[in-house]
């Protein structure tokens, strides 16, 4: 199938991580050969015609071909018996990558403005970040807190919206160790652009010790707790805690104690009840030069000891 | 027939004053009112385009140059802007409403269409649709993208429902165009002229109206509920209401890919006339191509769920679609082929039309094959919602519709105003709009294969060089477009009087003086042959 590895070295698509990625080459291979058989006879054949049946006169005759029924016929059979090959060669490469693999490793994964958050079965937690074992059946779980996103691994070829209100799914078995790109494909606002993520694939042994990191979490100082949370909780997409860069909102680097103007023109001292408040009624107390309605409320989505953490995670962003 | 030339009565001094504008039922006025129009339009969607371009050509953490739009926000929104005035301003009311309005009734040696006042109506919908449209440039922006998905454009705090009602109202004149083009094609043929003796151009019209009659009302409905939706918070397309945002995607593309037909037949009506007028031949497999822009037009309403193979929908339905929409490829890829066959044997000039056209037959070959590498489902999920759709859907909307629109414009312009263009301006806006093209959006294809999504206001470094060739890309496809305003102008000032029939076609329009009187034809014609008689 030398053709085929030709195509392929043309064809510019990114390194594959799984066995479905190099079918799906080899099919894209298939199809960019034969276009370009195509286009070659159309353009040509048009170039050709073009250059041989140059106007001479002004006044040239030409010939009344008015249609050929033969011609016409192979014209339409040809292509239509090409599009069905293709069309069943891609079927039996969807079908595997829709029939999902019993006995896989789960994951759940929620797309929200503007991360991924990546939870496992033992309770860990992780924004922006998959990690999975190498040669393992692995099933991501998703759906969506707010607007539409869309979970899209280049490497493996494989795409899959996240809808709020239900579950998507996809699945994927890499085969192929290190990191590969999570880019989010459906439009989701401000930043779509810089909802990307890591997939990372490591050893088994890597895995289990990655995961035991779960264990620990319960006994980590509340303001480790809080950081985490800033980062799983997406808060990371839009502010920035260690620098007073501003991304979608106002930094909180440095803030506690301080004060803050707001968008009526009355000042606020930044204490944990303006913390607070900030996190649960994010269109209460809105900062000078930011628009309203653009952080959601996370009123029930945390629980008083993670408030708690976040919010001495922000007293001591200095 | 050249009499009522000779005392120079024609339909642009027939009346005067902005007044007998604004007032007209004369088609050829109405025609010349939707163009200037849509070069507007045009212009500011073109704008929006070059600022996109600029502010890709490095991403954001590396840019020194044309790091122009400030935050995702601004970028969103000229996105936004950008796709909407294109699709609903340009795009779909360019061919049909332009040189449709005009020519129809020419081709078909009517007076007039059906019903000349509803003709001025729909033109009037247009406008103040547009105007409504337009007018939140100066409310909160919009930053939907032009396809408005659930549940972001019931969320996002922007003038959803104004550009909404904009594009409901812009509806109403295509279903109204529509409606006149087909009772027009039925009740008004001059006599002699049967089905079988008309124009392409007609058959891609009437075929385009039966879509634009049929799918249009489907996408103003469903615009209408999403104003409902966000005016009165009734759920129906918002999870967090009780509705299903993937609903709002069958209903939009139920629409949008029917009107994907609605922008490219009548490009390729215009073609099969440029093609056999500059090879002076009869066009190859007249009926073929008549009957496969109704077949498409059938067809067409039954593969909108391939927009959607990774939206959740079931693979099942996945399946089904992505098989009808091969079938749609057959008829398409016959039309390539008879318009190749009909230059064979032919006497060939390369006049800035057929360039056009030629150029057309190119990039439309590259927009067809990759529609089919779109159509296979596996390729599909890779390439969904990447750079690679967005290369594919300008080589066949600009390649094919703009590239068609642009031919036909200098085609027709004689017939028009009654002068000519300088051919050497026009062959050069030729050269500039047709390369600049190809390096802007070929590039377009390579990043999408390598991953990258659309509706990124930044990338990652491994975009850079291919999204820099792509932006230089769009200056040349300026300098084009600047070319051929300029090519007009100068013709409309300054332009020698047309003859009656510059080309030598065989067509109606041409058998009367350019610019044609105020009734078309000075007495009525009698057809008693095919239009591309060439003999």
């Amino acid at each position: 199938m030398m053709w085929f590895n030709i195509a392929k070295a043309q064809s510019f698509m990114p390194s594959q991580g799984t066995e479905i990625a190099k079918q799906v080459d080899n099919l894209y291979g298939f199809l960019l050969i034969t276009s370009l058989i195509a286009c070659v006879l159309v353009i040509g054949g048009m170039l050709y015609f073009v250059w041989k049946y140059k106007r001479k006169t002004p006044d040239d005759k030409t010939a009344y071909i008015s249609h050929n029924t033969f011609l016409e016929f192979l014209w339409s059979f040809i292509p239509l018996v090409i599009f069905l090959v293709v069309f069943a060669w891609g079927w039996y490469i969807y079908h595997q990558e829709r029939a999902m693999p019993k006995n896989a490793l789960e994951i759940n994964v929620v797309g929200k403005q503007w991360a991924w958050e990546v939870a496992y079965k033992n309770g860990f937690k992780a924004a922006n970040e998959v990690v999975v074992p190498i040669e393992q059946d692995v099933k991501i779980l998703l759906t969506s807190t707010d607007v539409i996103h869309s979970f899209f691994v280049p490497s493996f070829r494989i795409k899959q919206d996240a809808v709020p209100g239900r579950y998507t799914a996809l699945w994927f078995r890499a085969n192929k160790l290190g990191n590969f790109h999570i880019f989010c494909t459906e439009y989701c606002g401000t930043s779509h652009s810089g909802m990307i993520g890591t997939l990372k694939v490591v050893s088994r042994e890597e895995f289990d010790k990655y995961l035991e990191q779960g264990q620990d979490e319960k006994s980590l100082p509340l303001a480790k707790k809080g950081a985490k949370l800033f980062a799983v909780k997406a808060c990371s997409a839009c502010h920035s805690a260690d620098t007073p860069a501003i991304k979608v909102g106002p930094s909180l680097f440095q803030k506690f104690g301080k004060e803050e103007a707001l968008e009526d023109g009355t000042k606020v001292t930044v204490d944990e009840n303006y913390i607070r408040t900030s996190i649960l009624e994010p269109n209460k107390q809105i900062v000078k030069g930011f628009p309203k309605g653009v952080m959601p409320t996370f009123q029930g989505q945390l629980n008083e000891d993670e408030l708690n953490a976040l919010v001495e995670f922000i007293k001591e962003s200095k | 027939m050249a009499t009522s030339s000779a005392h120079g009565d024609n339909y642009l001094n027939h009346e005067k004053g902005l007044w007998s504008w604004l007032t007209t039922v004369d088609h050829k006025r109405i025609g010349l009112m939707y163009m200037i129009a849509v070069m507007t339009f045009f212009l500011i969607g073109g704008i929006m385009a070059l600022l996109l371009r600029l502010e890709l050509f490095a991403p954001n953490a590396a840019a020194n140059v044309g790091d122009i739009l400030k935050n995702g926000d601004a970028y969103n929104q000229v996105l936004t802007y950008h796709g909407a005035i294109m699709v609903f301003m340009v795009i779909i009311p360019g061919i049909p409403a332009i040189l449709g309005n005009f020519f129809l009734p020419l081709h078909i040696g009517a007076k007039d269409v059906a019903f000349p006042k509803i003709n001025l109506a729909s033109w009037y919908c247009f406008m103040i649709g547009a105007a409504l449209a337009v007018a939140t440039l100066f409310a909160k922006k919009i930053d939907t993208g032009w396809t408005f998905y659930t549940p972001y454009s019931i969320r996002t705090g922007t003038s959803t429902v104004l550009i909404v009602v904009g594009a409901f109202i812009m509806g109403m004149s295509s279903i109204l165009t529509g409606l006149n083009f087909i009772v027009t094609v039925h009740k008004l043929r001059a006599p002699g002229m049967t089905m079988h003796r008309m124009p392409l151009f007609v058959w891609a019209l009437y075929s385009t109206a039966i879509i634009q009659m049929l799918a249009t009302p489907i996408v103003g409905i469903t615009l209408l509920l999403l104003a409902v939706e966000r005016a009165f918070g009734v759920g129906i397309f918002d999870p967090a209401l009780g509705g299903d945002p993937v609903l709002f995607q069958h209903f939009f593309w139920f629409y949008s890919h029917p009107a994907v037909y609605i922008m490219i037949i009548p490009a390729m009506g215009v073609v099969s006339e440029l093609i056999t007028t500059f090879s002076r031949k009869v066009i190859f497999g007249y009926t073929a191509i008549a009957y496969s822009s109704l077949g498409i037009a059938a067809v067409s309403f039954f593969v909108w769920g391939h927009h959607m193979f990774v939206s959740g929908q079931s693979a099942t339905a996945g399946i089904v679609f992505s098989f009808l929409t091969m079938l749609v490829g057959v008829p398409t890829a016959i039309k390539m082929f008879n318009w190749v066959a009909t230059l064979y044997k032919g006497s060939i000039s390369f006049d800035s039309p057929m360039l056009f056209a030629l150029g057309f037959l190119f990039l439309f070959a590259i927009g067809g094959v990759t529609g089919i590498m779109l159509a296979t489902l596996p390729i599909d999920v890779h390439f969904h919602d990447t750079y690679f759709v967005v290369a594919h859907f300008h080589y066949v909307m600009v390649g094919g519709t703009l590239m068609s629109l642009m031919g036909g414009f200098y085609y027709w312009f004689p017939k028009m105003f009654g002068k000519m263009f300088s051919e050497t301006l026009a062959r050069l806006s030729f050269v500039f709009i047709f390369i600049g093209f190809n390096v802007t959006f070929f590039p377009q294809f390579i990043l999408g294969a390598m991953g990258m999504p659309r509706r990124y206001f930044d990338y990652i470094p491994a975009y850079e060089n291919l999204n820099k060739i792509s932006t230089v890309g769009s200056w040349l496809i300026l300098v084009g477009f600047l070319i051929a305003l300029y090519t007009i102008v100068n013709g409309l000032r300054k332009g020698e009087k047309a003859p009656m029939n510059p080309w030598r076609s065989k067509t109606l329009e041409w058998q009367t003086p350019s610019p044609p009187p105020h009734d078309n034809f000075a007495v009525e014609p009698i057809v008693t042959a095919g239009p591309y008689e060439y003999r």
